[in-house]
């Protein structure tokens, strides 16, 4: 596969793990945002051949994994009503609520379908005006720009059978919270390739500047995560703060200006609720005014729907790096990605459930679970 | 910006789980975990035989002093019914004569029971007849008793069909689930993945096209050739819902052994390994209707990588790991860039990763 392949090259790998061999003097702790990037380490073993002065903490930027108990409790509310064919991407499905998920739904009635485009979610829409069509807006950055293109086409179409549920959050806060925190162990980032190609990296530098923590911007191939942790340990070795872009084939400084043209037309920042961490202020994106009338909360009234979640795992500790998925007593045992406890051990990008699928050494712990 | 992470930690929470324990829903018909957890405990569990028990794709069944006999049976499923490369009944002949056949039985009858949706046109199901005669007669194998119900319209998706195959095993033959030994080659008859990227294709749904076609197909000939020349052939399994990971490590367990893959040996299309990357799904746990695995005695594998290659539907067959004693029960996957990782079982529903 052309611009993949080459960057699985074995020896290419071997080099540039040499390198990082060489710069390393002390211990470091990096810590890479992104759940794509978690699921890319496990998957190549990239963990298992960086020298053991180098800590990967992994970071919370799995969108499925922090998508707060409440907003799937009123997704699974939306989902249940007759008239609403609910849409979604198709690793929520999979996600519970308060005692319930999506198949759940599914499984006593609800219309509840995967689409691989929000925009087809739209499509449904236009193709089915006696139904009421719902889509789970959730993700980083990533996904902000065909999230907002679904609600910007709507209101060209006119559309009056679609709105969203909005759960989107943004990166730069979450580094905030991270770096702010008593017990943060995080002394370089590997910022997210994907989100930095659609956002550029221009809100990095102050962030980088005020907790003094050089960042990496890094892709998701082998060779990228290594060239990503190589520009890290250059930076914190030379005691250099500032942003570096170790993805430049995908990502400038500027980033994708029409996308962001695009989201700051539809989206504005406000508070968000994150799974397991709670509220950061102005983390997230929700529709502006104009476009408030594609608000699923507020047509169908859920937004007083509010869900207490138990303290039972560590998701909170594991996603914002505090503590390893292996850490946990219930890892492999009683949660699994079959029956997760938290929401890590759910998604694909989840921390919990990569190291569940690719790493030994939990695995056999764990492998007693029929 | 206020310190949130302070607040953090108080808001630290997590779901009931959940066990879907109570209700059917689609991950119960993946091929993986939860639909293994769902036979053993409703099923197994209730109907209790050595035959069952040995939870091989076909049973050995045997009257006093007459030949071995091999049976299996299959439901199918599938939307669209008809696709690039097959259609539903192509499916329902070779699914069944493949199970058949991996158990190292010659396939000479089978059974088919439609359940018809009220509303389908009789030409469709003309249609879906006659491929099942054409893939028939390709595997030698009649279909030589039937049933017909109509269910009332939305009550079905079109049509399902489901066979059962008999087979008739040779003496001395015991290819079996457990009967994988550390040093053995395992060999892949072909390309992974591409019926189930097919088939998703065929619903449109990927905003993608692709030129896949599946690769279904009666295997028996190629089977048959295969053990012509070896009578050391200790495992054959048809990899289709839940991929080869889900197939090696249900033979890992049974043989109480380990499975060691090498990465860049196991063959994959272009177009799969491309659609995979774009949907997040991986193409070892994707469905193939027309894959071998064999698990050889070393000695005797080279031989018989050349038959598999020999034969149409085996031309990009290769050898892709081999049999250990470590780590007992799971398949491991030695990756491209030289480190390791796991290869575990399918669990529910594949579903496509978000970004």
């Amino acid at each position: 596969m052309k611009y993949v392949t080459e960057f699985r090259d074995a020896d290419l790998v071997r080099q540039t793990v040499e390198k990082i061999r060489k710069e390393v003097t002390q211990p470091w702790v990096l810590m890479e945002i992104c759940g794509g990037q978690t699921h890319a380490i496990k998957r190549y073993g990239i963990d298992e051949l960086l020298p053991k002065e180098i800590e990967l903490v992994h970071g919370p930027g799995c969108p499925v994994c922090v998508t707060p108990l409440e907003q799937i409790d009123k997704a699974l509310a939306l989902a249940s009503m007759p008239n609403v064919i609910f849409t979604s991407y198709g690793d929520m499905l999979r996600v519970p609520g308060s005692g319930r998920d999506l198949f759940s739904v599914r499984a006593t009635g609800g219309d509840v379908r995967v689409v691989y485009s929000p925009l087809d979610a739209v499509k449904l829409a236009a193709k089915n005006p006696e139904k009421e069509v719902v889509f789970f807006a959730i993700g980083f950055e990533t996904t902000a720009p065909a999230n907002a293109m679904s609600v910007y086409q709507a209101a060209q179409l006119g559309l009056r059978n679609f709105s969203v549920l909005m759960s989107h959050v943004r990166v730069p806060p979450a580094m905030h919270a991270i770096l702010s925190g008593e017990h943060n162990r995080v002394q370089g980032f590997l910022a997210a390739g994907h989100v930095c190609a659609v956002m550029g990296y221009w809100e990095y530098p102050p962030i980088a500047e005020q907790y003094r923590t050089p960042m990496a911007v890094t892709g998701f191939e082998p060779l990228d995560l290594l060239h990503g942790v190589l520009t890290a340990v250059r930076m914190l070795e030379k005691g250099e703060v500032g942003v570096a872009n170790a993805y430049a084939r995908a990502v400038t400084y500027e980033g994708n200006q029409p996308a962001q043209k695009l989201i700051q037309t539809v989206f504005m920042d406000c508070d968000r609720k994150w799974r397991g961490i709670g509220n950061i202020p102005m983390s997230g994106w929700c529709l502006r005014p104009e476009y408030a009338k594609f608000d699923a909360e507020q047509r169908f009234e859920v937004a007083s729907i509010h869900s207490e979640e138990s303290p039972i795992c560590i998701a909170g500790e594991i996603l914002q790096g505090l503590k390893k998925p292996h850490q946990c007593p219930a890892f492999g045992t009683l949660c699994t990605p079959e029956h997760p406890l938290g929401a890590t051990m759910v998604s694909t990008e989840g921390t919990c459930a990569a190291y569940y699928q690719y790493d030994q050494q939990p695995i056999a712990s764990g492998a007693s679970h029929a | 910006m206020r310190n949130p992470t302070k607040v953090s930690i108080e808001g630290l929470n997590c779901p009931v789980p959940l066990t879907h324990r109570e209700r059917i829903v689609t991950g119960h018909g993946s091929g993986g975990k939860m639909m293994q957890e769902l036979i053993a405990k409703t099923f197994t569990s209730q109907w209790q035989n050595p035959m069952l028990n040995a939870g091989n794709d076909g049973s050995v069944i045997s009257a006093r002093g007459y030949a071995r006999l091999v049976v299996s049976t299959d439901a199918h499923v599938v939307s669209p019914l008809f696709f690039p490369g097959g259609d539903i009944g192509a499916l329902a002949v070779c699914g069944t004569v493949n199970d058949v056949a991996v158990m190292g039985a010659k396939p000479l009858y089978l059974t088919a029971s439609f359940i018809l949706e009220e509303g389908l046109e009789i030409s469709t199901l003309e249609r879906v007849v006659e491929s099942m005669r054409a893939k028939a007669e390709e595997a030698g194998v009649q279909i030589v008793a039937g049933d017909t119900k109509v269910v009332e319209k939305g009550l079905a998706d079109g049509l399902y069909i489901s066979t059962t195959g008999i087979g008739l095993l040779a003496d001395r033959c015991h290819i079996n689930g457990w009967e994988a030994k550390p040093g053995d080659a395992v060999l892949i008859s072909g390309t992974l993945g591409d019926h189930g990227i097919a088939v998703l294709s065929a619903r449109g749904a990927l905003g993608l096209e692709t030129e896949l076609a599946s690769d279904v197909a009666p295997l028996n000939e190629m089977i048959a050739d295969m053990m012509a020349v070896s009578k050391n052939i200790h495992v054959m399994r048809d990899p289709t819902r839940g991929g080869l990971a889900t197939s090696l490590n249900e033979i890992a367990k049974q043989s109480k052994v380990g499975i060691v893959l090498e990465e860049g040996s196991i063959p994959i299309k272009p177009a799969v390994e491309s659609a995979s990357e774009l949907l997040g799904f991986d193409p070892l746990y994707i469905a193939n209707e027309g894959k071998l695995v064999a698990i050889v005695a070393e000695d005797e594998a080279e031989e018989v990588l050349q038959v598999m290659r020999s034969h149409k539907y085996g031309k990009e067959a290769a050898r892709i790991g081999r049999v250990a004693t470590e780590p007992q029960g799971r398949v491991l996957m030695k990756t491209l860039i030289g480190s390791h990782r796991m290869v575990d079982m399918l669990m529910g529903e594949m579903l496509p990763r978000i970004c």
